[in-house]
């Protein structure tokens, strides 16, 4: 009886550190969940006399999916954008981000293109207003232009069928 | 011999900031608000280090953002709601005071008083069992042994 209640502070205490240690410190909720798609307006990569804002894609679901030739991670989330493509379930945007044209689209034809459009983003402040801060990235946006989901760094293996498929179905079925 | 010391010692010089951008402002007031916002400004890519510490392509650009809008006349208000917008309280190295942030901000004073009664409890025990007085027997061998010195 007389050790009943550091036993108890101690199971306490245990859990808060196991809820602790599964938590991933890199994951700040979005403060942008819910609200419109920040507006941009920048060049597209393939054709840069041409431009598109993200007013465009109203009425459709879209995926921006922030990448860079520079960046190491997004390497390891590409076969899986590349496998998401070939489903063709949903337009998928390319930010590229703080990058140069060339070096973008040498990766782009090395590794393959996925997106149905990638804009550039050359000094970073589209980034900044959709608040990147670990490239890839990866928002989903529905067809009134809000945005609904955030991931950020890679896609992991199976996070396709888990969460973006599934949510993209869900989305598709609201009216616009 | 006091050169080559000072040579030394000099090894040791860390700047905790980074490297030094050329901003040029109009007033000095303005410059003021300018250090004191990247140095509360948490950069995101090196999390326990402030954008006026880190050397990160983020903390940089974020820089240049405070920058601009200082010069566009924006309030410190602005900048700090700027930068909530897009990337969330963390980006505050300072949490604001809010209903969410309340335990961050009590935790401390709450871990205190919970210290200072577990004392208070301690303490209050202890000192009822020095209360305990003595049975007569031993209040009469403690008396004789007073008087007559230790024979047993």
């Amino acid at each position: 009886m007389k050790y009943l209640l550091p036993l108890l502070l101690f199971i306490a205490l245990s859990v808060f550190l196991a809820i602790g240690l599964k938590l991933n410190p890199r994951e700040i909720p979005s403060p942008l969940i819910d609200k419109p798609a920040p507006a941009f307006n920048l060049p597209i990569l393939a054709t840069p006399e041409q431009r598109l804002s993200q007013a465009d894609f109203k009425g459709k679901v879209w995926l921006l999916n922030v990448w860079a030739s520079w960046c190491v991670s997004c390497r390891e989330e590409h076969p899986l954008l590349i496998e998401l493509a070939k489903q063709n379930k949903v337009l998928l945007v390319g930010l590229n981000y703080k990058d140069e044209a060339q070096a973008a689209n040498t990766w782009l034809s090395k590794h393959g293109n996925p997106y149905n459009v990638s804009v550039m983003d050359a000094d970073g402040r589209t980034g900044i207003d959709y608040g990147v801060y670990g490239v890839p990235e990866t928002f989903v946006i529905d067809k009134r232009g809000v945005v609904r989901y955030k991931h950020t760094g890679p896609v992991q293996p199976g996070e396709l069928e888990s969460i973006f498929l599934p949510l993209i179905e869900k989305l598709k079925a609201e009216s616009a | 011999m006091k050169t080559l010391f000072a040579l030394i010692l000099s090894l040791f010089v860390f700047q905790a900031q980074a490297e030094i951008e050329y901003r040029d402002f109009k007033q000095p007031e303005q410059e003021q608000a300018y250090q004191t916002l990247i140095s509360e400004l948490r950069c995101l890519v090196c999390q326990n280090q402030t954008i006026a510490d880190s050397n990160a392509d983020l903390a940089k650009d974020l820089r240049r953002q405070v920058y601009e809008m200082l010069q566009q006349g924006k309030s410190r208000q602005d900048i700090v709601d700027f930068m909530t917008d897009r990337y969330g309280d963390f980006v505050m190295y300072k949490p604001a005071l809010k209903l969410k942030t309340m335990l961050l901000w009590l935790g401390p004073v709450l871990f205190l008083v919970i210290g200072l009664a577990t004392v208070w409890v301690l303490r209050s025990k202890t000192s009822t069992s020095e209360d305990q007085s003595l049975t007569k027997e031993q209040q009469a061998k403690l008396n004789s042994i007073l008087e007559k010195g230790d024979h047993s």
